[in-house]
């Protein structure tokens, strides 16, 4: 006799839940990560060479990350939480599903507009968001701040990529602590007047059009632009070297940076691994790791980012206190409505 | 057995056979139910109050995500069903060259996602892509002096999704018009109609519940896009509800955009229902002869040919090769030790999905049938709402109430025994497997649906008189009449899974990762060619299903 529906449904769902059971013991660490698994988990696995502590992983959005802990409550297995922007760490923190850790070698390394003054995040990487330029095109003498974007001599030579992007709302919510919000409003429908084209694909394709003559001055994240450099595609090599580089509002507050760092669950079961896991991901062997692998700048100052990224020289970065851009977010985000930014 | 004992023993199975009516009943509200609870808490959200932010996006964004949306739905329409109708037709009608070939190789487009076609094809065509590079050094063009199609665009959109989309027409419309009876069409054409009409006339009219499943299908997936019109820069509903949620962090104002697009499907899914009660056609035969496929012109028949080749063409054959260049470059650095692993992920979750999905939809689909109640019939069509919700809203609206469910436990035995359970459901694959049924039932019922509508109630009353009760109807006389309705849904959703992503992104346990993760976190991290090896894998993984399931259906009865 065939097996009937109601008893293969109940079976089925009894021999998924002990497919997944899981035995946690002391000698691991959870972790909910933002940062994609190809560019968290070689240090995850060095971190667990050096200490025989196993990492347990799952990589998400950081916003559907956020909310699986926040609904876990204090039943989570997540220990730590990475996000890939400080505004996503501030939330958490607004949420209540962090604690605050005081870490004298945390506390040492990172500088402090890097972390969340109680301690309940921690920066790990810095990512900036500069300005590229073809170079036989434009004169780098004419380009000098974001705000200068909206000259005149600029329109139709701008890529950049939709404001549904998480770096674009954040850059727009530093703007907005800088100068408010009517000037930054009034900024941002003068840039959409100035864009080459309606805003599609990433950070890449802004370089790429601007690299093959679609405009003359692409926004975008340095890392893409590193990775465009020292990756194997020729194609994008080729771009890619067609562009410069140029570190923005440098005679003012400096140029948009963002990290990309941990805070520590308020329910964590493993909180002294989860501690060693953070110091771990700051030490100098794991900074160096994010500029040589990811192109990021490292947090900490007594680490030498890799040759590519000094290349680019050195630069004055916004020191607005990170946490701003959290709180400024759904402001910008209308904000880029009203302009029309697509 | 003798004679008479028979009519004491017929008494006695009417017995049984109510409280069987009740149990089917009971099964089919309470699984409804359960599949209307991430809607319903979704739902929930919608009285937070959101007045301001809904007066930002009335003034600004509100009309360009309803007019994008329709512009959207209106273009897939018009392609999936162009494709899907022809295609299915030409194949199950007319002798062509190539016409065994096209049978599968038309079902494989399906296998892959819509936001990877997406990608390749914006990679081949966009304006720094080698083709339009290409033209610039050969002719000494520049940037606006010539004119080329913009792929990142509506009509790019449109046509990523019609190209992958267009098979669920094509499947169901081809099964449809299989398993018509030939005695209609030869009616048809003995009275003198031709082959158009005859077609326009009989054999369309005869599969239109097919083909509208097939359309509610597409659309139901086209509103829950999220990956392709993010990024081609469209705004739609479904980026509209992550901007609004996300973004302008008003979960509120979220939900009811979603409450909105939810109220749309509604209205989508009682048309069909509409246009099915008005067409109820039966097989006039059960014992169908094969039909002897129809000649055609040399000169038609390659025209045949072509407008198979088509859509294998934009919809496969380029993209594939794309893929397999750019996985020849990168392969060596992306099959890992862990490589088996995800594939194995993938095909065990997208197989144990499939049936599942298929033993629910038949639970439900044959509980209607059995009791058609006003009650029954909308407690089949909450259960098959989610198939339109982006997976995203889903999967929150499944991680909340679960997670309520293991705290409530876990609180409740700490308090009386000092125990923990921690957390049962959340995180795990029953969370996982919870959100593919809520997100694909309705694929296995609506397939379902539309092979047992086309069974006459008379069968059901032959065989009840027989003596069988209704499970012994539905196992050993529907069943093998849809066995290939039944395959078609199994393979539906074994290929959905296999491309899913947001809910498998947000719910999957510890260490557990699939091929769609894989390629999807090298695709949104822009390293197209680092994802091709995993999202080649998954094409690949759902061309077996696709090639067994057409051979299945050319098995005819004999």
């Amino acid at each position: 006799m065939a097996i009937s529906p109601f008893k293969s449904i109940l079976s089925s769902i009894l021999l998924l839940s002990i497919i997944n059971t899981q035995s946690l013991a002391s000698t691991e660490v959870n972790v909910y990560s933002a940062r994609k698994e190809a560019l968290i988990k070689p240090l995850l696995k060095r971190f667990t060479k050096e200490t025989g502590i196993n990492v347990n992983l799952v990589t998400g959005k950081a916003d559907a990350l956020l909310k699986r802990l926040e609904s876990e409550g204090r039943n989570t297995p997540a220990d730590l939480l990475i996000t890939t922007d400080a505004g996503r760490l501030n939330r958490a923190l607004q949420a209540n599903v962090l604690q605050s850790v005081q870490s004298k070698t945390l506390n040492a390394v990172i500088p402090a507009n890097y972390r969340e003054p109680d301690g309940y995040w921690y920066g790990l990487s810095v990512r900036a968001r500069p300005i590229f330029y073809v170079k036989d095109k434009v004169n780098k003498a004419d380009l000098s701040s974001y705000e200068s974007l909206t000259e005149q001599k600029f329109k139709g030579r701008i890529c950049i990529r939709s404001s549904n992007n998480i770096y674009n709302q954040s850059l727009i919510a530093s703007m907005i602590a800088a100068n408010g919000v009517a000037a930054t409003e009034k900024w941002a429908t003068g840039l959409v007047k100035n864009m080459a084209r309606p805003p599609r694909g990433g950070d890449r394709d802004q370089i790429r059009a601007a690299a093959s003559g679609q405009c003359d001055i692409a926004i975008a994240n340095t890392y893409y632009f590193g990775a465009m450099l020292a990756g194997k595609k020729k194609k994008d090599k080729i771009a890619a070297s067609k562009m410069a580089l140029f570190w923005p509002n440098q005679s003012t507050r400096g140029a948009h940076v963002n990290i990309s760092g941990a805070g520590i669950t308020k329910h964590a079961t493993n909180r002294d691994n989860a501690v060693r896991l953070l110091e771990f991901l700051a030490n100098k062997d794991s900074q160096k790791w994010y500029a040589e692998t990811n192109h990021e700048y490292p947090v900490r100052d007594d680490v030498e980012a890799s040759d590519l990224l000094r290349s680019w020289g050195a630069f004055k970065s916004d020191a607005i206190n990170l946490s701003i851009l959290g709180k400024n977010n759904p402001t910008a985000v209308k904000l880029m409505d009203r302009a029309g930014w697509k | 057995m003798p004679d008479t004992e028979s009519l004491p023993q017929h008494a006695m199975k009417s017995l049984p056979f109510r409280t069987y009516l009740d149990r089917w009943h009971l099964s089919v509200l309470l699984v409804a139910l359960l599949c209307a609870v991430p809607v319903l808490t979704v739902f929930s959200y919608i009285f937070q109050p959101a007045g301001e932010v809904w007066q930002h996006l009335t003034e600004t964004v509100l009309s360009d995500y309803v007019l994008n949306s329709l512009q959207l739905i209106i273009g897939v329409s018009f392609g999936t069903l162009t494709m899907g109708i022809t295609t299915a037709w030409i194949t199950s009608v007319y002798k062509f060259p190539g016409r065994k070939v096209f049978q599968w190789l038309l079902l494989l487009p399906m296998a892959l996602p819509a936001y990877i076609i997406a990608y390749t094809y914006t990679g081949m065509m966009d304006f720094s892509g080698p083709i339009q590079s290409n033209l610039r050094e050969w002719f000494g063009w520049s940037y606006g002096e010539y004119w080329f199609p913009e792929i990142r665009s509506m009509w790019g959109a449109t046509s990523m999704l019609s190209l992958v989309l267009y098979p669920y027409v094509y499947l169901l419309a081809r099964a449809a018009f299989l398993e018509q009876s030939i005695v209609a069409l030869e009616a048809s054409r003995s009275l003198g109609a031709g082959a158009w009409k005859s077609f326009f006339k009989v054999a369309l009219p005869m599969a239109r519940p097919a083909i509208i499943t097939g359309l509610s299908l597409v659309l139901m997936e086209t509103l829950a896009d999220y990956g392709t019109v993010q990024y081609f820069g469209i705004s739609t509903f479904t980026t509209g509800i992550f901007r609004t949620w996300f973004g302008l962090n008003d979960s509120g104002a979220a939900a009811q955009l979603s409450t909105v697009l939810l109220i749309f499907v509604l209205i989508l899914i009682t048309l069909e229902r509409i246009s099915r009660k008005q067409a109820r056609y039966f097989h006039t035969s059960n014992r169908e002869k094969r039909r002897a496929h129809l000649s055609l012109s040399p000169g038609k028949a390659w025209l045949a040919t072509l407008a198979c080749l088509m859509p294998v063409l934009w919809g496969f054959i380029l993209p594939f090769m794309q893929l397999s260049q750019w996985a020849l470059e990168t392969y060596e650095e992306m099959v890992d030790s862990e490589f088996l692993t995800l594939t194995w992920h993938s095909l065990s979750l997208a197989g144990s999905a499939a049936i599942l999905a298929l033993v629910i939809a038949l639970l439900l689909a044959y509980g209607q049938r059995l009791q058609n109640t006003r009650l029954i019939r909308f407690a089949v069509r909450i259960a098959s709402m989610g198939y339109a919700i982006p997976a995203t809203v889903i999967a929150i609206g499944i991680m909340l109430p679960l997670a309520w469910v293991d705290n409530t436990l876990d609180s409740w035995l700490r308090s009386q025994f000092d125990v923990s359970s921690g957390l049962l459901l959340s995180g795990t694959l029953f969370a996982l497997m919870f959100a593919y049924m809520v997100r694909f039932l309705a694929v296995s019922v609506g397939t379902v649906e539309a092979a047992l509508g086309k069974i006459k109630h008379s069968m059901d009353d032959a065989a009840r008189s027989l003596g069988l009760n209704p499970r012994q109807v539905l196992l050993s006389i529907h069943m093998p009449l849809m066995r290939r309705s039944l395959l078609t849904a199994i393979l539906l959703v074994f290929v959905d899974v296999l491309k899913e992503l947001p809910a498998t992104l947000i719910l999957r346990p510890f260490n557990f990762n699939t091929l769609a993760v894989r390629a999807y976190e090298l695709a949104s991290d822009e390293r197209l060619a680092d994802a091709s090896t995993a999202a080649l894998s998954i094409v690949i993984a759902g061309i077996i299903p696709v090639i067994l399931l057409s051979l299945s259906i050319n098995k005819q009865k004999t």
